[in-house]
């Protein structure tokens, strides 16, 4: 169970203010997307969400415990480029964090340890569709394949939340459907929360269950930084009821065999909506 | 008719191209050197081939009396042994320092502006401190050749250091790694094929800073025979010496080279 709370939270570099007066509340499993206009601050709020960057003002909470000044691994990340180390093979990557956990001088397991990591990596692998390159190094792999490679070595660590920043800005859009489609399986079955920044509103709405825009409420000519971005829309793509019966009835297994509903969201986001309003 | 740099030659022209320039230098020498022998026998500013073998006969063949050791094979142990003492130190500093300095930012702020200042004194300036201090022996070579590449590569270090990706350091810690591990398991093998790069780099001034050290002051050694024997214009005896050089310095730019491809594989091929 993952309890996100961004209460009152403000960016501000000076008497530039970036951010204003963000408050979200994510329950668990949820998926939210920011959508927003270059700019605006996506990827700060992002980044405070990491701990890459601090907030100014206000507290971010996940479960009840505010979070670590600087990256920690109860929040994974996946950046558009630069996300996997090129010197590490695509095993070597996905096998790095258990390793620095288990050893902390060396970041090298040995035997027994050695053995079940790796089994567990392949398997990661497996499911990514990489298990074949698992020998292989980064730049050997397409595009696609890094980032599947980049998450892979995120979920390994089990974080409680999913940072996805553009993950998928640099794909083409074949390989970006192939990805929609791993992503939202991938969420599904470990039931963790991801929050993702993109730019490609008909991505937010395929992939979210929850979509926020940022943006400017307010603009002064005189003073184009006065005002910061914050919250102006808020929408509930998927909302919780239609998705628990929808996950119960699908027992929550692997979404591969109700991949046409997952790829049809659209339509049934509509009737998604319909729904809980006449359940209303 | 392409314009000009649209014509490249293929691969054998490539090789006799790249001979040609060479051959015409030996050529020029060999014309040179036989008509000024013929106007004078003794003429020592260029001697003929056959006075060039018959001096390293005597340098490489024969024991020197007064030292009881072959002079030149001397001459390349001492000038190696300096060499590649001082090459291991610059390596060590170079690497520790510059990663330090690239990766913390405590340190990059604390030695910077300390590091950018030490690289720009000319060495050869202070050598004679250096010979003050630690005296003319051995150990103020060292010194020399360490105080004109260290800097610079750890220079060279600690910038690739900071052009790391931001992103890989903000992924390393989603995965749980400390300073330490980091350190090892990112950012020392990323910066290794570099630290090759600055040491081919630094080849040359280290044997610069070499030679003049030991023509300043030693025993033996490459540089110091070179500028022995110039008080007798033994140009048969430097001509080869300098050769000697050039091949060894060439050597050891080829190894570092092959290492380099050999050791980086993920490096070989820049991302796409």
């Amino acid at each position: 169970m993952t309890h996100i709370l961004i209460d009152d939270v403000w960016k501000e570099y000076g008497d530039i203010t970036i951010l204003e007066r963000i408050n979200i509340e994510l329950p668990d499993h949820e998926f939210l997307v920011i959508v927003g206009p270059s700019g605006a601050g996506k990827t700060t709020l992002l980044r405070m969400l990491l701990s890459q960057e601090i907030p100014t003002r206000g507290h971010i909470l996940i479960d009840g415990e505010p979070i670590a000044a600087e990256p920690m691994k109860d929040r994974g990340v996946v950046f558009q480029r630069y996300s996997v180390f090129p010197h590490k093979t695509v095993l070597g990557n996905v096998m790095l964090g258990p390793e620095w956990q288990g050893s902390a001088f060396l970041g090298h397991l040995f035997g027994e340890k050695r053995r079940a990591l790796k089994t567990r990596a392949m398997a990661l692998l497996e499911r990514v569709g990489l298990a074949e390159s698992a020998n292989k190094y980064p730049h050997q792999l397409s595009g696609g394949m890094q980032q599947r490679l980049a998450i892979a070595q995120a979920l390994i660590m089990q974080p409680k939340v999913l940072l996805l920043d553009e993950p998928f800005g640099a794909l083409d859009p074949g390989t970006r459907k192939a990805m929609h489609v791993l992503v939202r399986e991938l969420w599904e079955e470990n039931a963790m929360t991801i929050v993702m920044v993109t730019h490609d509103l008909s991505e937010a709405f395929l992939l979210g269950t929850r979509v926020i825009a940022v943006d400017k409420y307010r603009n002064d000519p005189q003073a184009q930084h006065r005002f910061g971005a914050t919250i102006t829309k808020d929408f509930d793509v998927r909302p919780r009821i239609v998705r628990d019966s929808w996950t119960r009835e699908n027992g929550r297994k692997p979404v591969s065999e109700v991949e046409t509903a997952a790829v049809e969201t659209p339509a049934m986001t509509s009737a998604g909506a319909s729904l809980s309003l006449g359940l209303a | 008719m392409k314009r000009i740099v649209n014509y490249a030659p293929g691969k054998g022209a490539t090789i006799i191209l790249g001979a040609l320039p060479l051959i015409l230098i030996a050529a020029v020498y060999l014309l040179g050197s036989e008509a000024r022998l013929a106007i004078n026998p003794n003429d020592k500013l260029m001697p003929s081939p056959a006075s060039f073998v018959a001096a390293m006969g005597r340098m490489a063949g024969q024991t020197d009396p007064l030292s009881g050791q072959t002079l030149f094979w001397l001459d390349t142990w001492l000038s190696l042994a300096r060499l590649f003492t001082s090459l291991g130190v610059s390596l060590i500093l170079g690497l520790v320092g510059g990663i330090l300095v690239g990766f913390i930012p405590y340190l990059r702020s604390s030695f910077g502006p300390t590091l950018a200042v030490l690289s720009l004194i000319p060495p050869l300036a202070v050598l004679p401190i250096l010979f003050i201090i630690f005296g003319m022996d051995e150990l103020s070579k060292i010194v020399l050749i360490v105080f004109g590449i260290a800097p610079f590569i750890m220079r060279d270090i600690a910038i690739r250091v900071s052009e790391l990706p931001r992103e890989q350091i903000i992924k390393a810690q989603t995965l749980g790694a400390s300073t330490w591990q980091m350190i090892v398991h990112v950012v020392l093998p990323q910066v290794l094929p570099r630290l090759i790069d600055a040491l081919r780099l630094s080849l040359g001034a280290a044997w610069l800073f070499l030679i003049a050290a030991e023509a300043i002051a030693s025993q033996g050694g490459l540089g110091y025979r070179i500028f022995l024997v110039r008080r007798y214009l033994a140009m048969d005896v430097i001509l080869p010496y300098v050769a000697w050089i050039t091949l060894l310095a060439f050597i050891m730019d080829y190894a570092l080279k092959r290492l380099s491809i050999a050791a980086f594989p993920w490096n070989n091929v820049r991302e796409n």
